[in-house]
């Protein structure tokens, strides 16, 4: 079967404006805050057949279809190859949810956004938000769409510990949790990467202290550069040498410092491509959400104790040549809840494309993701 | 295939059990078990393929090599850890042995009988036995440890395994064997512990 011609074809947003105030783990409460989201399939009667998916550091509400039918290839979702009719993620079957995280740049609430109080963009004063503050966000869409429980959240990376969060802090509103490519908590060597992004935004002279919105600028060069370092550790290195080797670019050799390898100039593309569209507030709270997931530290470090609470089935997803959220962080999840006699199942997938995996088309991670739906009643 | 160490093993474990199944392939056993006996189950199994039939039949498999032991699972995590046919393709079978019995209160072990009587007169007539059981030829099996009755008795004496059970079938009538176990059964069970 050729998955790709299942496409769920043209998708529009949607906006959910919430007055009810927020509190955030900051301190800071929300008083009025929107999200933006996409659906795809129907709901059924008995609301049960809902599959919300979370999205990573730089992904957003649109995950599948495309929204311009003149563009379809370039306007594509972000895992348009797991969701649609008749696809792992089977949108005849499944009611699926996609939303952008509050903080986010795709029009959801964030640094960009007014704030109230100050009828000025947020820029820097906008509130640090966690792992935990998007849970709740998305659970005030899930009331405003009429889902009292998910029939299963899926997340990859970033996502993948937005699943984990949502069993622990909505035991009752999730059946299963998906958690691909993701980790307990990030390692002081992932953190050190997150560090360095954000001096890259930091010290950009268009940064302005985050308020670079009102100066008509924006600090492209911290971002590029983050994003060219996020990039690298997003890949493997076998494919790197694979894809690109020492190859070099028409003219190299001029004894200068131009682009000359191929990796040099694949780097410079996609960092350009970033710093054209994405928000360096956005980048800094992304990351930090990412510094401070942490389910087992309020149980001095026990993550099985974190866990208890949950009453999902989980399945868990790691990629062998992932090194940011390796197999063995996986497994830590996996062998707490073991320790607990909760339901969960660990597929290592064999994959060259490192951490980056996850968005990718592979014929035996695609057949688990759907074997394991293929379970879930609705 | 008729598996007569699955009916053995549902008798032996009691409802409500926590059961671990190594090598569980596409997770027929546990299947039995959780249906059968109520246990909570988990398997683990190597090959992608049985993984994916496992999660398809909705077995909590976790993927993972044995040969690198158990860790990650406390001493004592499991009423029973289940080793079925497996044992006699693995390498490092003190490892292993020591591993099942560390995390499980009692460990069921299944293994084919090398001292059966036919596999004795294939090596009377000069040739490794090859059967419906023991189906490989001698250079590309993944049998690397095969052992007698007598074999694995001795092996558990010398390091003061306690032998709860044992329970020998001859596979080619089904029927449990009562006496010269070590001549008479091609499939033996065990239920060994450390307690």
């Amino acid at each position: 079967m050729n998955e790709d011609s299942n496409s769920i074809g043209l998708v529009h947003s949607k906006r959910a404006h919430f007055d009810a105030p927020l509190p955030l783990a900051c301190g800071v409460d929300l008083t009025t805050w929107d999200l933006v989201f996409e659906t795809y399939g129907a709901l059924n009667a008995a609301c049960d057949n809902a599959i919300l998916i979370c999205h990573a550091l730089s992904g957003h509400h649109h995950v599948a279809g495309f929204t311009d039918s003149d563009r379809p290839e370039e306007t594509l979702g972000w895992w348009d190859n797991m969701i649609g009719p008749g696809k792992p993620i089977d949108t005849n079957r499944f009611f699926v949810v996609g939303v952008n995280n509050l903080g986010g740049c795709h029009g959801s609430t964030g640094p960009a956004s007014i704030n109230p109080a100050t009828s000025r963009p947020w820029g820097a004063d906008f509130p640090v938000v966690t792992v935990e503050d998007w849970v709740a966000a998305q659970a005030r869409l899930a009331d405003y769409l009429g889902i009292h429980a998910w029939a299963a959240v899926v997340g990859g990376s970033l996502g993948g510990m937005q699943a984990l969060q949502w069993t622990i802090q909505f035991p009752k509103r999730v059946r299963h949790s998906l958690v691909i490519a993701a980790a307990p908590n990030l390692t002081a060597e992932n953190i050190a990467f997150n560090d360095v992004a954000r001096q890259a935004i930091l010290t950009d002279p268009d940064f302005h202290g985050g308020h670079f919105y009102e100066k008509g600028v924006r600090p492209e060069r911290g971002l590029r550069l983050a994003r060219m370092l996020g990039h690298i550790t997003y890949l493997s290195d076998d494919q790197m040498a694979e894809r690109f080797g020492r190859r070099k670019r028409p003219g190299a050799g001029s004894y200068g410092f131009d682009v000359e390898f191929e990796i040099e100039s694949y780097l410079h593309y996609q960092g350009d491509k970033f710093a054209g569209f994405f928000d360096a507030n956005t980048y800094l709270l992304m990351t930090r959400a990412l510094d401070y997931f942490d389910p087992a530290l309020t149980e001095n470090g026990h993550l099985a104790v974190a866990l208890k609470r949950a009453e999902a089935n989980f399945l868990v997803v790691s990629f062998t040549t992932d090194w940011r959220f390796s197999s063995a962080r996986a497994r830590e999840i996996v062998n707490a809840l073991v320790h607990n006699g909760q339901n969960v199942s660990h597929v290592e997938i064999t994959s060259r494309h490192g951490h980056d995996s996850f968005l990718m088309q592979d014929a035996h991670y695609h057949a688990i993701v759907r074997a394991y739906l293929g379970n879930i009643s609705s | 295939m008729n598996r007569p160490d699955f009916d053995v093993i549902a008798g032996w474990v009691q409802p409500g059990e926590r059961v671990l199944d190594l090598g569980c392939g596409d997770g027929t056993l546990l299947a039995r078990l959780i249906e059968t006996r109520g246990v909570r189950g988990w398997g683990i199994e190597i090959d992608d393929t049985k993984v994916l039939a496992a999660i398809g039949r909705g077995i909590n498999v976790i993927q993972g090599d044995l040969e690198g032991g158990l860790a990650g699972f406390e001493d004592g995590a499991f009423q029973h850890v289940i080793l079925s046919q497996t044992l006699q393709a693995m390498k490092n079978i003190e490892t292993i042995v020591s591993e099942i019995l560390r995390v499980g209160r009692e460990a069921v072990v299944s293994f084919p009988n090398f001292g059966y009587w036919k596999h004795r007169m294939d090596i009377m007539d000069g040739h490794m036995p090859v059967s419906d059981r023991l189906p490989y030829a001698w250079y590309d099996t993944p049998n690397i440890h095969l052992c007698t009755i007598a074999d694995f008795d001795q092996f558990c004496a010398d390091r003061h395994i306690t032998l709860r059970e044992r329970k020998v079938f001859d596979e080619s009538t089904g029927r449990e064997i009562t006496e010269e176990h070590n001549f008479l059964g091609s499939l033996a069970v065990y239920r060994i512990t450390r307690l």
